[in-house]
């Protein structure tokens, strides 16, 4: 099955370990993801906060270039926000046709064009669940993640809104195609109450109080349900429960110690494969004493601090005569 | 439009309504007229006790045309966009199209009390026009410099902890169509201030 795929900007390096996961499961289940040709930033929530329809023609010159792929019309993010700006545009533009218009009067100065409902955007999840199947995952099962207890977080933006005639592919409020998905590799799934509710999003950068209460809401509920961990498929809520942890332990004065990985990352251990091929080991909150209860060793990370080579330091000089 | 209990003086007063303003600037159908004050929105929300006022007073404020206060309000600035109460609301109100509608008005128009927010929005999409791709490293050191600067300290563990787990990078990436993207984000900026 061939599908064109869209990182987005977190993939790339916050969320690094979630693409080379997504990769490395993409051949056992029998994906090939193709990606889409020189994308742009989706805007995130920050575009269409400043500018209107801006937001939406940035978002659709990633349609008009995805569209370009012939071999396949299904177009799959594995970022939720990245996925509900793709969605949201292309079901937006189906209808209301004055905006259809004005986009590609918008494309049109940079040489492209979309036509609305010429893709299908889909979430990573939605792929794997649904087109690969639960079965087929369980058949790929080699080493199961027996014992590890799990909370499943899909967060908002996967679920909702519910957008155009088919809405969601899973409940907004009570999903649970994650759930059977971590069922089916093995591992003990806790009935998460919180599982849809937001991880702060950006809110950490506009109100810290605001921003780690969200954080500690879903960090304390996961561990009063005596989680080993909490596994997403977003890079944004892995970022704030992750990164913020610790920070946010500090505001609340408090010692969670709550690993975050991706669902990905789960099916790669499920499938034998070595933790540090899936990225495991890149988390903050450290996964390692989690991941010793189904027996996966992860060699402690060798410490790299990547700097720059030196000829890309901008350096004051002449301008040369002619 | 104007709600269908306003007198004609009401009407003389008011060239166009906010209420008329605020449907015109959000996409497509937002069903802001259908809203019947149930407050399920606000009761959904998860920011909510950190609002000026509530989503709910919000839209009843917007039809009495309470312009300058529903713009200086803190509300849109604290939707996360988790989109609970749109998919809750019983009269399908696309609430959170509107908050984005909100926070657009105010920057047009600077009436925002905390400069925070809408700075945020601001240099993250600095780096997404002149690069094509959004810069965590460059955006948040940047954001906390200028509004946080005593919030270096605080994050100093969290960003040591992302460079040496390398992932911050330490330069954007440029898409190589950075130059067509631009004439797209410039003709659809043009288009807007058109209409």
């Amino acid at each position: 099955m061939k599908y064109s795929y869209f990182p987005g900007c977190s993939l790339e390096r916050n969320a690094l370990a979630y693409h080379i996961s997504a990769m490395a499961i993409a051949e056992p289940l029998g994906l090939e993801f193709i990606e889409v040709e020189d994308w742009n930033c989706c805007g995130a929530t920050e575009y269409v906060s400043v500018n209107l329809l801006a937001s939406y023609a940035l978002v659709a010159r990633n349609l008009a270039q995805a569209a370009k792929e012939t071999r396949t019309r299904q177009l799959v993010a594995p970022c939720s926000a990245c996925y509900l700006n793709l969605k949201k545009c292309d079901i937006y533009m189906q209808e209301s046709p004055s905006l259809e218009e004005k986009i590609n009067i918008a494309l049109a100065a940079g040489g492209l064009s979309y036509k609305s409902g010429t893709l299908k955007v889909r979430h990573l999840l939605d792929v794997i669940v649904n087109d690969v199947g639960y079965e087929a995952i369980a058949q790929k099962v080699t080493n199961p993640l027996k014992g590890l207890r799990v909370a499943p977080y899909y967060g908002c933006m996967i679920v909702r809104p519910k957008l155009g005639k088919n809405g969601s592919f899973d409940n907004p409020e009570y999903p649970t195609s994650l759930d059977k998905l971590l069922k089916v590799l093995g591992a003990t799934v806790i009935d998460f109450p919180l599982k849809t509710h937001c991880c702060g999003g950006h809110m950490t950068q506009i109100s810290e109080s605001t921003g780690f209460e969200l954080i500690r809401r879903l960090v304390k509920g996961a561990s009063d349900y005596k989680a080993d961990l909490i596994v997403t498929l977003c890079p944004m809520c892995q970022l704030n429960l992750d990164a913020f942890q610790g920070a946010m332990n500090a505001h609340f004065n408090t010692e969670y110690h709550m690993p975050v990985l991706y669902f990905t990352q789960m099916i790669g251990l499920a499938f034998g494969m070595d933790p540090v091929s899936l990225g495991i080991g890149t988390e903050l909150v450290d996964a390692r004493p989690a991941l010793s209860k189904i027996g996966v060793e992860v060699p402690q990370p060798e410490v790299v601090v990547k700097r720059p080579p030196k000829e890309a330091l901008p350096m004051p000089s002449m301008p040369e005569e002619k | 439009m104007l709600p269908a209990h306003a007198s004609p003086t009401q009407q003389s007063l008011r060239q166009k309504s906010f209420l008329e303003e605020v449907i015109q600037n959000t996409p497509g159908d937002c069903r802001l007229l259908s809203c019947i004050q149930c407050g399920t929105c606000g009761g959904s929300c998860p920011s909510g006790q950190d609002m000026d006022h509530t989503p709910r007073a919000i839209f009843a404020m917007i039809s009495a045309g309470l312009r300058q206060e529903v713009l200086k309000s803190n509300t849109p600035w604290y939707c996360v966009s988790c989109y609970y109460c749109m998919v809750r609301c019983p009269q399908s109100v696309h609430i959170t199209d509107i908050m984005y509608t909100l926070k657009r008005l105010a920057i047009k128009e600077k009436v925002y009390d905390d400069s925070k927010a809408p700075d945020f929005s601001k240099s993250f999409i600095e780096w997404v026009e002149n690069y094509g791709r959004a810069f965590e490293l460059g955006l948040m050191s940047m954001h906390l410099i200028k509004h946080n600067p005593f919030g270096v300290f605080k994050m100093a563990g969290m960003g040591m902890g992302m460079l040496t787990k390398g992932r911050l990078a330490f330069t954007p990436t440029r898409i190589r169509g950075i130059d067509s993207l631009k004439a797209i984000l410039n003709k659809a900026k043009e288009l807007e201030a058109a209409a």
